[in-house]
């Protein structure tokens, strides 16, 4: 079972992400669930989402403690103490950065690698809303689901420009990272 | 002795020559001289067997359903004190969801309706139901025992507003319930009093044919409760319209388009010295008293003002002559 | 057909396929989304029915009343706060036996406010003579809601389904939503022959003395015992269209010869099934889901019990004063069979406290001692209670 938990900020589409990330998975025959450990809704808050794939069913309805990978929408959340607490001894962060992973490798380690996902939103989208190119760029980096299934999820989602834009957005983003650098992890 | 017996017309009689529709039946349990139970008889009259009741907790629902037995020959339904706006809302959404016409009519005495039920009636104003929604208004928990509500009069005495060495009963002002409900910007708003049945039957049909949401406020004596004889319910109700202290109006979209011109404005002692509620105001050497007495009848006064209910001719309408029935006279009457 | 969807939305779906005539309804979260999906589902065309958005739960309960009296299949959902709003109505509701179905996306209650799960709102109105089921999953709300409509339509009695606000709620994983066609196979169109007619007049809710109170009383209470084999028939009937039973009036799952059993109601059944994978070495335990928990299924729960020394019952509320409300009806029930069997009552994951794995490990060392524990919340750390509250527990 791989196990993903996502941090960011309410408005940052933290359990839209985490949603995706099942339904995409979902779409290639996995069992998922995804769920947000919800604080109030309101923009700018720290909010946490969670994702587990499995190729069998999942029964289980706790936290996840000890995720194989993070996804951090957020640098500055890094301030919070105890974020990256519970990763799994190997276990990657996916950081949503303008600086380069190496900036982060005395903190850090070989563990994280960055995307400037927010700048890219920006560009593709208009709006600052990193998940999807986060998304698109985890599945890239540990090879475990086709871009096209993300692409399925988002389809289910959003429709019409919104589509479009996010189509050309996670293609962009999956191009930043290194194809399969993360696989060994994934498939663990 | 046949001949004289064939001559006279009972009052059955009359009534098979001129059939009405009947929504509650005699037979109940209301106390003699009981407002509501008058009111509540010509409002079903006027509104006919197509409808469907959600009446609030209150004397009307208890004097007319000791179960097995009930007074009631339309659909009628009671769930508790403070829904039956919103059971109204749910019956109408229902009904149309069934695509039928049938009318939903809500009722609640003035605790149900201005106190604890009022959310749920500007609720259902808001939303736009199509409901008729009647206020029997004997302006205090009569049920209960004669306690006060937002809806009793200024220094009127009920069992938690007595009078005393530091009150002169209640001490808050009546709630202005018509002019906050037509502030939902309604179709309909209107005042009635059993004293003018006519006047009641005239507003009713004329809410019946309004598709949304209908309001009519019924001033309903209790003579427990307000401490006047039975027989003089009617009586005690006309004063309470000819002295100025209750208008019967009408608003359409807060909009004043109609009231009942008093012919001869009585003073508010008339109307208060029938009823015990009042007693404390009539006990001499009190200046409290005084300025308790002076203190309503400037609000009759003001009413007067304000809705323009001075009558300046004869008319068959007015206060002195509305509360003739016409059957087959004038128009709606 | 299985799709990945997020629980509210399916249970949207599956109300949408009982084709309630009014839906009334009142936001409070958790709950939100699935009112949400259907005013959605309304907005689209994909849903026929008066949705009255009310000022309050008070009114969404009474507009679903008035609604169920004129005749219409109604809808209503709610939680929390606003379940405790309704609750006159809710007791009204049922005393007028009047059939409809309502989610109550289970959340703590405040104070202290808390919008997280537990199951203190449903369990606060325990007594309002509605049928409760709990939901273990949200394939089991969408199945559950559909059997509820039945099943509320052949007793005349209301239907409270219980889904764990957020844990269900709030979670996308893969559901099947069932065809029209099977639903509509299932559940025949609504007709409540105690509806208002003008062609017909007749009162409801009237003033009953004395001399019929405990009569009234009564044909309720027996209402309520009898519905166990409608809730079991319409179990079976469902998995016989849809190929998915929900349990009936509980669910076993373990070995019959275990000698260590936990009983739960809710979501937190599949986290101990798994839990149980996960700690190979400790004794042998049967999971018991306790599904409907109005009408108490006191005969299944005595046989789902024959064997064990141990029964866990994990309370996700409480009675303060006493403690949990779930053991004591189970021990209650258990007495006349099973004496011997001990009875330990846990409350677990209040206020949305997580529950984790190790929630199964605890347990089973909490029972080694020698007469069972008083009731006990897990997890209480003293040291966050201000120093005058230590040593309380």
């Amino acid at each position: 079972m791989i196990e993903v938990r996502i941090h960011g900020r309410g408005g940052q589409g933290n359990v839209v992400a985490a949603y995706l990330l099942a339904t995409a998975a979902f779409t290639e025959g996995w069992y998922a669930q995804a769920f947000p450990a919800f604080g109030a809704e309101r923009r700018g808050a720290p909010v946490i989402a969670f994702a587990r794939l499995n190729n069998k069913i999942i029964r289980r309805r706790c936290q996840i403690v000890s995720p194989d990978f993070l996804i951090i929408q957020d640098e500055a959340l890094l301030h919070i103490p105890g974020i990256i607490n519970g990763l799994k001894p190997g276990g990657r962060i996916l950081l949503n950065s303008v600086r380069s992973s190496e900036a982060f490798a005395d903190t850090l380690d070989a563990r994280v690698v960055t995307l400037p996902a927010t700048q890219m939103a920006k560009e593709y989208l208009g709006r600052p809303v990193p998940n999807t190119a986060l998304l698109s760029a985890f599945l890239n980096l540990t090879g475990l689901l086709p871009q096209a299934a993300l692409e399925h999820a988002l389809e289910q989602r959003f429709q019409d420009k919104v589509l479009e834009k996010n189509l050309a957005l996670i293609e962009a983003a999956a191009k930043k990272v290194e194809h399969n650098q993360w696989q060994e992890v994934a498939n663990a | 002795m046949n001949t004289e017996k064939n001559s006279a017309i009972s009052i059955e009689q009359l009534r098979r020559n001129q059939p009405r529709f009947e929504g509650i039946k005699s037979g109940h349990r209301a106390c003699l001289g009981c407002g509501q139970a008058l009111a509540a008889r010509l409002v079903t009259e006027a509104a006919g067997p197509d409808v469907v009741v959600a009446n609030a907790t209150g004397c009307l629902e208890i004097f007319t359903t000791p179960w097995p037995e009930s007074a009631w020959h339309i659909p009628w339904m009671h769930s508790v004190f403070e829904n039956a706006g919103a059971i109204a809302s749910g019956m109408e959404a229902a009904l149309k969801a069934q695509g039928k016409s049938t009318k939903v009519l809500a009722f609640g005495g003035d605790g149900g309706t201005f106190d604890i039920g009022f959310q749920a009636i500007s609720g259902m104003l808001e939303r736009g139901h199509n409901v008729l929604y009647v206020c029997f208004d004997n302006e205090a928990y009569m049920n209960t025992g004669i306690q006060r509500s937002s809806s009793t009069p200024h220094a009127a005495m009920t069992t938690t507003s007595p009078p005393g060495s530091e009150r002169m009963g209640k001490r808050h002002l009546k709630k202005d319930i018509l002019t906050i409900v037509a502030a939902h910007h309604i179709p309909y708003a209107a005042t009635t009093s059993i004293a003018y049945p006519s006047d009641i039957r005239k507003k009713v049909r004329r809410a019946m044919d309004i598709e949304g949401p209908t309001f009519i406020h019924i001033h309903c004596p209790c003579p427990l409760g307000w401490g006047h004889d039975g027989a003089n319910s009617i009586k005690v109700a006309r004063l309470a319209v000819q002295t100025g202290l209750f208008p019967v109006i009408e608003l359409e979209r807060t909009e004043l388009i109609g009231s009942m011109p008093i012919r001869h404005p009585k003073p508010v002692v008339e109307y208060l010295k029938m009823q015990q509620r009042f007693r404390h105001l009539f006990t001499t050497k009190d200046a409290r008293a005084r300025e308790e007495l002076e203190h309503i009848q400037a609000l009759a006064d003001h009413n007067i003002k304000h809705f323009n209910l001075q009558g300046d001719t004869m008319d068959a309408l007015d206060s002195d002559g509305a509360d003739t029935v016409r059957r087959g006279g004038m128009r709606w009457a | 057909m299985l799709k990945a969807l997020e629980g509210s939305q399916a249970i949207a779906q599956a109300v949408a396929s009982c084709r309630p005539q009014v839906v009334a309804a009142y936001p409070i979260t958790p709950q939100t989304h699935i009112v949400e999906n259907i005013a959605k589902l309304v907005a689209n065309g994909k849903m026929h029915c008066e949705m009255v958005s009310v000022e309050s739960e008070f009114s969404a309960a009474s507009v679903v009343l008035g609604a169920a009296c004129a005749g219409s299949r109604t809808y209503t959902a709610s939680a929390s706060q606003g379940i405790l709003l309704m609750a006159e109505v809710l007791y009204n509701i049922a005393g007028m036996r009047i059939p409809m179905v309502m989610t109550c996306a289970n959340r703590a209650v405040s104070a202290p406010i808390s919008i997280w799960n537990d199951q203190q709102d449903s369990m606060a109105v325990r007594d309002a003579g509605w049928i409760q089921l709990y939901c273990a999953d949200n394939q089991d709300a969408v199945d559950t809601t559909i059997q509820a409509y039945r099943i509320a339509e052949r007793t005349e009695l209301p239907v409270m389904v219980c889904v764990d606000g957020f844990t269900l709620t709030h979670t996308l994983e893969p559901i099947d939503i069932p065809e029209q066609a099977m639903v509509d196979q299932f559940l025949p169109a609504f007709n409540f022959k105690r509806a208002l007619n003008p062609a017909q007049p007749t009162s409801m809710g009237t003033l009953v003395s004395p001399d019929f109170f405990p009569e009234a009383r009564y044909s309720h209470h027996q209402a309520l015992l009898h519905a166990a084999d409608e809730i079991v028939a319409a179990d079976a009937d469902w998995a016989k269209i849809s190929g998915r039973a929900s349990g009936g009036l509980l669910s076993i799952d373990g070995p019959d010869d275990a000698k260590i059993g936990i009983l739960t109601l809710g979501s937190v059944y599949g986290t101990l099934v798994e839990a149980r994978e996960e700690y190979p070495d400790l004794p042998a335990t049967k999971i018991i889901n306790l599904r409907a928990f109005r009408p108490f299924p006191v005969a299944a729960l005595c046989e789902a019990c024959q064997g064990l020394t141990d029964l866990i019952v994990l309370e996700r509320a409480l009675s303060p004063g006493y403690g949990g409300i779930v053991a004591p009806e189970v021990q209650a029930s258990l007495t006349s069979v099973h004496a011997a069997t001990r009875v330990h009552s846990f409350a677990v994951g209040l206020g949305g406290r997580d529950i984790p794995l190790e929630i199964y490990r605890k347990l089973h060392r909490r029972i080694q001692l020698e007469e069972p524990a008083p009731f006990t919340i897990i997890d209480v750390e003293l040291e966050r209670l201000p120093v005058e509250d230590y040593g309380v527990e």
